[in-house]
């Protein structure tokens, strides 16, 4: 076991050093001068362009040999600083990050587990079952195919825009005060519904896929003949099929984390729910790219401790990590 | 449903009479009774007829502007207009186009990358599989769309070659990872072995040996590419990173939202590339199915 954390926990390091070199390394790959870009908005003479030109070359570290600005960077990255929002000026990126990052887990975290649980359970249930089969099967496929950002556009233009059920666009009534109150709870809880069954709705789709694929093959499975012909109970067998189809379903949750992100990025833009989804488009159009550089690493630490958090369950779920026969697969 | 499952009863039956003699014949045989295979084929085929005539079929250039504004749809506009008076029909028609070839090329590219990736480390082992497989698990973490953000902030109105590049550098270690255990388990067989002793080269072997074993393998990771690059290169559009104009299902959706179609009730202009993409994505995914089903003989059984 101390192996398989150990491995793990390099491959993390790894990813979290190769995202920061990314991070730092793209914007000064891009073709054009990110400085001659952000000038060319105002209207200057001649003079005053060359002037402030170098006065902010010298502001971003940019006359500096490229080894002294990547040492910079991560010098001010482990004292945790992302430098200054534009779009939110002069809030610190990482303010800004702050305020967004609690929007966006009540979002995220229910939607995950939640469409991991049901879509698990209903997809048990499903397999092996004809009528339920033909029904469910089809549903999921349709919602597993489903671009995020269209289905929340769909819950929006219905629920929202035409029958006037649930709010169309925010994180929270903009005539209230965020207090402590049951009339602001009530309105972030209206806000947040229908970007959370956005998420679930299309997660739900493949795990019921995914897990009544794993069932039928599990029953399948000598194991299950075998108990079967001992006279076990049907309910019996399922449970143990239930019991080893979770573990590649767990590989599998690890492995859809950035696409999940991804569904969350767009569908908190159709919705206009303030988490960082939403700042990706601010920041784009305002072109800030220090927001945009410090949403990056965000995502790539949360997506980092999500893969950690999975490795932990999976380890409790499968007994054959903790007694390091299955060491480095998974 | 009791029509369908006497046919499925039918399916059953019939094969172990006339399978055993001609395996070409059977496949075939069980491909045309495999009504997910079919329905999914049927699906994807007609969308792709759609978008292969769609310079033919559509009335307009996809950002000409043609009528009146806002026009729900009727005969003169079969889809409708847009908030600027553009026939949406055209521009449907034109972005599946951009989509088949978005996810043709870039699930291409990414199923090259993932075999070359894959292949290589099943089949060489050792350090060299240690390091391609670190250098997999490290990109499979890194969300694509986390790294489009910083790369697409700089770069305005990319090409759908860029796009399909881009899609292509990204969506291929989920695919290697799994091309290598396959290949991992082929390698350790005793017909490998023999052609490794009787000194043919290494590619050869790769080509010549493992490859077409796994063939049905390979076959069905394209197919996931080829969907997935389709869906990640719709949320790339509908961030506004894609092409200019409405020309692409992905900016369809972008162009809708950005000019409050949702509030103005414009339905007709952002729900025919949402229906169209899941057309696409979602037949892919039921033809897959299908397909393991036609190749696989135990999954027939259902």
């Amino acid at each position: 076991m101390r192996r398989y954390f150990a491995r793990k926990l390099l491959t993390y390091f790894l990813t979290f050093f190769v995202a920061v070199t990314l991070d730092w390394g793209i914007p000064r790959l891009m073709p054009g001068d990110p400085i001659a870009g952000l000038l060319s908005k105002f209207q200057l003479q001649p003079s005053s362009y060359a002037v402030l030109h170098s006065s902010y070359t010298r502001a971003f570290n940019l006359g500096e040999p490229l080894w002294r600005q990547y040492l910079d960077f991560w010098r001010a990255l482990l004292h945790g600083s992302l430098g200054t929002s534009i779009y939110a000026y002069p809030d610190p990126v990482t303010t800004v990050i702050r305020h967004a990052v609690v929007f966006t887990l009540a979002l995220l975290l229910p939607a995950t587990v939640l469409s991991y649980l049901a879509g698990n359970k209903v997809g048990a249930i499903a397999a092996r079952r004809k009528l339920l089969d033909d029904t469910v099967l089809p549903f999921s496929y349709v919602l597993t195919a489903t671009p995020y950002q269209w289905l929340a556009l769909l819950l929006a233009f219905v629920l929202a825009s035409v029958a006037h059920v649930f709010p169309i666009s925010g994180g929270f009534s903009y005539s209230l005060v965020p207090t402590l109150s049951w009339a602001f709870l009530w309105s972030l809880l209206t806000h947040w519904f229908l970007p959370f069954v956005t998420l679930f709705l299309v997660g739900f789709g493949g795990w019921a896929i995914g897990m009544r694929n794993l069932i039928i093959y599990e029953l399948d499975a000598d194991y299950a003949h075998f108990l079967e012909s001992l006279g076990a109970p049907r309910r019996l067998v399922r449970k143990y099929a239930y019991k080893n189809a979770r573990l590649p379903q767990l590989t599998g949750l690890a492995l859809s984390l950035g696409t999940i992100v991804g569904g969350a990025v767009v569908t908190e833009i159709v919705f206009n729910y303030p988490g960082i989804g939403w700042l990706v488009l601010q920041a784009i159009n305002s072109e800030d790219f220090f927001l945009l550089q410090g949403i990056f690493l965000f995502i790539i630490v949360g997506v980092l401790l999500a893969n950690f958090v999975v490795d932990v369950v999976y380890v409790l779920v499968d007994p054959r990590t903790r007694i390091g026969l299955q060491e480095g697969t998974r | 449903m009791s029509k369908d499952t006497t046919t499925t009863k039918d399916d059953t039956a019939a094969p172990t009479e006339e399978g055993n003699t001609a395996p070409r014949h059977e496949l075939v045989y069980f491909a045309l009774r495999n009504r997910k295979l079919v329905i999914g084929l049927s699906i994807v085929g007609l969308l792709g007829l759609a978008a292969i005539v769609a310079p033919f079929s559509a009335r307009s250039n996809p950002d000409a502007f043609v009528g009146p504004p806002m026009q729900p749809p009727s005969s003169s506009y079969l889809l409708g207009t847009t908030y600027f008076g553009q026939d949406v029909y055209s521009q449907l028609v034109n972005g599946l186009r951009q989509s088949f070839l978005v996810g043709i090329m870039g699930g291409g590219i990414a199923f090259v990358v993932a075999t070359a990736v894959g292949f290589t480390a099943g089949y060489r082992g050792g350090a060299v599989d240690e390091v391609l497989n670190m250098l997999t698990n490290v990109l499979l973490v890194i969300p694509t769309l986390a790294l489009l953000i910083i790369v697409g902030g700089y770069l305005k109105g990319t090409s759908i070659v860029f796009e399909a590049m881009f899609v292509g550098a990204t969506a291929w270690p989920w695919a290697a990872r799994a091309i290598r255990a396959q290949t991992l388990s082929l390698v350790s067989r005793d017909f490998v072995g023999l052609a490794r002793l009787s000194g043919v080269r290494s590619w050869r072997i790769v080509v010549g040996e493992v490859a077409p074993n796994m063939s049905s393998y390979l076959f069905l990771t394209f197919i996931l590419l080829f969907g997935n690059a389709i869906l990640i290169s719709a949320s790339y559009d509908f961030l506004g990173f894609g092409p200019p104009g409405g020309v692409s299902l992905g900016s369809m959706m972008n162009l809708a939202f950005a000019w409050n179609a949702l509030q103005l009730h414009i339905w007709w202009w952002f729900v025919p590339p949402g229906v169209a993409i899941m057309g696409i994505v979602g037949g892919l995914y039921v033809t897959n199915v299908g397909l393991d089903e036609v190749f696989n003989p135990k999954l027939r059984s259902l």
